[in-house]
């Protein structure tokens, strides 16, 4: 296949995927508001919608240890662009989807993507979603994404979500929804950084409603500088289960942050637990790392780094 | 006081001169918690500070440390004023600092904190060594992260790991024994023991513990913000097993007028 990236694109696609190369399996790389490569394997199916709006991507039941990558890039300025991508998993698969979008805006005028990404998780299948957002480059114009996942899980089924946003989107809504079946568990751990004047919101709406399922929410996050971030999480616990959501965020400089958790029980054997916690780094923190040779900063750095690791 | 004699020929690492520090209370009352000590550490000993809590042990190691800076007097390290120096400065000359209550931290990994106290690249299994010294299986450690998630004992012998991997020329313990259960205690002596042929330093240790005091070559006992005794372990020992023996077990008197 003749595809044709050029290294501004290769780098985002290194940064939101760890790509260095056309992956194996099934992939769906998008630049520019197209889809530029695109690869379906014999259990993973990968159609484009109709419209052009996004993708299809379906999973055949009991496909194990398969991987999907779907990258977006985008290195134009001044593009705005709205992409569903639906993902079919069926019964008793075990995959993982890598998806990630990486901006760079050299330009004057915004760029933005808005990814909403749906997942239908059948029964007994397993899904480890990792999800990276990046932005580089030096112009004026903002670097905005507002990604939505939108998440079904079955019967048993279980769901992994590991998403990133470390550097240089200016501006983020997230929104992820997800409803359970009976024993069906979603986890999350979102890692997220801000500086300068960036803003970032994250929400997170979660219906526990079939009996033993259960959500873990994590969300730890760095605010630097005097950009600002707000935190919302809702567990609705309607049956016998069990909901956690942990939000730990650290202020540097003169960052804002909000948590707002909220819990619900609906059901009276529902267990919800929520924790969050806003604060300076701990002092004693920097002066251990010091007592070991680190200067101040270097302290900081390795102290914000573990964190978010 | 009965100060052991330090003007001999041996090296004097680690000087104090007039050391006073003194804190404002919630009243904005002065209160002095060191006041006007002076001691000469040499090179290559083992030394024990003890006495009462609340006597100014542990300010008094976080003031060589940098951590807290003295009000006045002055620190001399190898001839040269440390007394401005910063914490990290002090770290890259050679001092080294085992807290009493060893610090958190989340997603930072036993490995982690041991690479970065030595300072340099190290591979899992020289990690794996310096656990191994402190008594934890090592592969059940490395990769766990330096958080809440760890006992009480086993943070604490990770602190010591961490002192063990920087192989500084002094290394200050704060009551080292505290949270460690009776198993490791033994395997603590033996660390230190080992610690002193291995890296020919000298060592401070805060301690309560007899045991620990019995291994010293010398013993400071601080209260009420000064030196009380300075002795060589073989002059102090006898004195205070005799009082302990004489008189009510629990009370030894340390104080200045007597008690």
């Amino acid at each position: 296949m003749d595809i044709k990236i050029d290294p501004i694109q290769m780098h985002l696609l290194e940064e939101v995927s760890g790509l260095h190369e056309i992956p194996a399996g099934a992939y769906n790389i998008r630049a520019n508001g197209k889809g530029i490569a695109r690869n379906s394997s014999a259990n993973i199916d990968i159609i484009p919608k109709d419209n052009g709006t996004g993708i299809d991507i379906k999973i055949k039941p009991g496909t194990k240890h398969e991987s999907v990558h779907i990258p977006v890039v985008l290195s134009e300025a001044g593009l705005t662009e709205v992409v569903y991508n639906d993902f079919y998993i069926g019964e008793g698969a075990d995959v993982t989807i890598v998806a990630g979008c990486g901006i760079h805006n050299g330009g004057k005028k915004n760029s933005q993507h808005d990814g909403i990404h749906r997942f239908y998780i059948g029964e007994n299948a397993r899904v480890r979603y990792v999800e990276k957002h990046y932005g580089s480059g030096e112009g004026t114009g903002e670097r905005i994404m507002n990604p939505q996942t939108i998440v079904e899980i079955g019967k048993n089924g279980y769901m992994e979500m590991d998403t990133a946003q470390i550097k240089g989107v200016d501006s983020t809504k997230r929104l992820t929804k997800a409803k359970l079946a009976e024993g069906a568990t979603f986890t999350v751990m979102e890692r997220l950084m801000t500086h300068g004047k960036q803003y970032a919101e994250s929400e997170f709406e979660v219906d526990l409603d079939g009996d033993d399922s259960g959500a873990h929410i994590v969300s730890r996050s760095v605010a630097k500088d005097s950009s600002s971030q707000i935190f919302i999480s809702k567990i609705h616990g309607n049956a016998k289960c069990s909901g956690h959501s942990e939000c730990d965020a650290i202020i540097v400089g003169d960052a804002k942050i909000s948590a707002i958790p909220e819990i619900t029980a609906d059901c009276s054997d529902a267990s919800l637990i929520h924790e969050a916690a806003i604060g300076k780094i701990a002092g004693e923190q920097i002066i251990k790392l010091m007592t070991l040779g680190l200067t101040e900063e270097e302290a900081e750095e390795q102290i914000i780094n573990g964190f978010l690791k | 006081m009965n100060d052991a004699d330090h003007s001999g020929d041996g090296g004097s690492m680690l000087e104090l001169k007039n050391i006073s520090f003194t804190v404002s209370d919630e009243e904005n009352r002065d209160k002095e918690i060191i006041k006007d000590i002076s001691l000469t550490l040499e090179d290559d000993k083992f030394i024990a500070i003890t006495g009462p809590n609340g006597g100014g042990k542990s300010t008094l190691a976080k003031i060589i440390v940098g951590i807290e800076k003295p009000t006045s007097g002055q620190i001399i390290w190898n001839g040269q004023d440390i007394t401005n120096l910063s914490i990290s400065e002090r770290a890259d000359l050679g001092i080294s600092f085992a807290f009493q209550q060893p610090v958190r931290f989340k997603g930072i990994t036993v490995f982690d904190l041991i690479k970065l106290a030595a300072g340099h690249q190290i591979s899992r299994s020289e990690a794996c060594e310096y656990l191994s010294e402190v008594g934890l299986c090592a592969r059940d450690y490395v990769n766990r992260e330096v958080d809440a998630s760890l006992s009480g004992g086993e943070i604490k012998r990770i602190e010591i790991a961490t002192i063990l991997a920087r192989g500084t020329k002094l290394s200050i313990f704060d009551e080292p024994e505290a949270g460690i259960d009776l198993w490791s205690f033994q395997n603590l002596i033996q660390v230190f023991e080992k610690m002193r042929s291995d890296i020919k330093g000298s060592i401070l240790i805060i301690s309560h513990q007899e045991r620990i005091l019995r291994i010293a070559d010398e013993i400071i006992v601080i209260a009420d913000g000064e030196v009380l005794e300075h002795e060589k372990a073989e002059e102090f020992l006898p004195k205070l097993l005799n009082d302990t023996e004489s008189k009510d077990e629990s009370c030894h008197c340390w104080k200045k007028g007597g008690c």
